[in-house]
């Protein structure tokens, strides 16, 4: 990968130029998708894109010291790391990776749930602190399940390349895998069963309490970024491999789009969890499939 | 810039986000608010969100005829919604302190504390009138986003009123 396509994947396809409308396109669906299920008629298909530009417009707090100055750099860090994280995604076929850059991903997937619980503690605020604390126990509980789907998918096909893994035939552990990824999904998108760290109107609006205009433009946009990453990234892993390069991003639209819409009716037919139950869920309920399946692939591993 | 002014004025029209405030309501203003944004009434479909966190709100709703106890909260709430902001006071209590008049609990009404842009009276109003309200809210600040100036403006200050019939 040269410096021309890196920087043509990450602003063109699937960088920002993709992934911005695409950000705000799956905010929409998910909130239309839970006004649907309400019987609702919901927002209109714009209505991200004016909150964004709205915020943008809004002034902000005077901060001062340290504590202000990282209070700005966090949101930045969060999109910058979510939108370069959707660059990595493979889903043009001659993508040309480097062997490890799964990793890469999840590194920067992480990160935007990093900036969360920093930004929270660092703006000082009692609910914010408390959205963080809760942002760390979740993450610290479905990142376990999370990296051992993922493990066990790229030991199973002897690769942690992305574009190896997603131009290989699928195993019936790679199902395992992604189905072990869907579970972690609503955690690490912070929806309902799981929207603990930013559990509305019971602790303020959790870590973002104390941000406003475009700082919080900027966290929505990680957040809308974040969407695109992640469902792309299961898109990525349960897509079939297509030669055609137009019929492959159609699929990979249509899949992420589909792990939206489930994602949402979810969301919406489900109640907010207490911590101490979403944690024994991550660490009784689901660590057990998610052993089992990285202990097959090892030992299928060890037979070939 | 004159385009990026007058879709900025666009946008704010479209995504008011609100923020509810209680200053010794009796609850019925407050399930009125609340029953806007259900099936029936549904005032997402205008763009509005109804935010936990002040600071992240457009319109500060504000229920109730303002207690003694209150008056510090609603001054403190005031300043921490981000400008350009409107405040629309929900039933008649805000406006008029009702009929807890010359209750010496009260240090009301409303608009002697902070500046109101809208008045919703009813005793409660109905979900469809504080939705009327809170849309004329919406385009004063589409307004006050076009005269930047404006938008600085303090405590008592003689503003235009506007109140909203059902």
């Amino acid at each position: 990968m040269n410096l021309t396509t890196a920087l043509a994947r990450l602003l063109i396809f699937p960088g920002l130029l993709f992934a911005i409308p695409f950000a705000w396109f799956f905010l929409w669906v998910e909130r239309k998708a839970v006004a649907l299920m309400q019987g609702r008629i919901g927002p209109p298909f714009m209505q991200p894109f004016y909150d964004f530009i709205k915020l943008l417009g809004k002034s902000n707090p005077p901060r001062t010291g340290i504590a202000g100055a990282l209070m700005k750099v966090w949101p930045l860090l969060a999109v910058s790391s979510a939108a370069s994280a959707v660059a990595f995604l493979p889903v043009l076929p001659n993508y040309g990776g480097f062997q490890g850059d799964l990793i890469f991903l999840l590194a920067l997937l992480e990160v935007p749930s990093f900036c969360i619980i920093a930004a929270g503690f660092s703006s000082r605020s009692i609910f914010g602190e408390i959205g963080s604390a809760r942002e760390a126990v979740l993450s610290v509980s479905y990142n376990i399940v999370f990296l051992l789907a993922i493990v066990s998918i790229a030991a199973s096909q002897h690769t942690f390349r992305l574009d190896a893994l997603a131009a290989l035939p699928a195993s019936p552990l790679r199902w395992l895998g992604v189905a072990a990824l869907l579970v972690c999904l609503p955690a690490k998108l912070h929806l309902n069963p799981f929207s603990l760290p930013n559990a509305e109107q019971e602790i303020y609006a959790g870590p973002m309490t104390e941000y406003a205009g475009p700082e919080l433009a900027m966290w929505e946009l990680s957040h809308g970024l974040e969407w695109v990453a992640a469902t792309g990234l299961v898109a990525t892993l349960a897509a079939p491999y297509i030669a055609a390069w137009w019929l492959a991003a159609i699929v990979f639209v249509a899949l992420s789009i589909g792990i939206v819409l489930l994602l949402s009716v979810l969301a919406s037919a489900t109640a907010r969890l207490a911590i101490d139950t979403t944690v024994r869920f991550y660490w009784q309920c689901t660590l057990i499939f998610a052993v089992l399946a990285i202990s097959s692939a090892l030992f299928m591993r060890l037979r070939s | 810039m004159k385009l990026w002014n007058r879709l900025m004025c666009y946008c704010r029209r479209r995504s008011p986000w609100l923020f509810h405030m209680n200053s010794g309501s009796c609850n019925g203003c407050d399930i009125e608010l609340v029953a806007s944004l259900t099936p029936r009434y549904d005032a997402e479909q205008l763009g509005v969100r109804l935010e936990g966190s002040p600071r992240h709100a457009d319109i500060l709703c504000v229920t109730g005829p303002v207690t003694r106890k209150a008056v510090g909260a609603v001054k403190t709430v005031y300043e921490q919604v981000c400008g350009p902001k409107a405040v629309v006071a929900i039933g008649s209590c805000p406006a008029t302190t009702n009929v807890f008049i010359d209750s010496r609990t009260l240090d009301g009404p409303l608009n002697k504390h902070i500046p109101v842009d809208v008045f919703v009276p009813g005793c409660p109003p109905r979900p469809d009138a504080i939705i009327a309200g809170v849309a004329k809210a919406a385009g004063i600040l589409a307004e006050r986003a076009a005269k930047p100036v404006d938008s600085e403006r303090t405590p008592h200050a003689a503003v235009e009123q506007t109140e909203v019939r059902p």
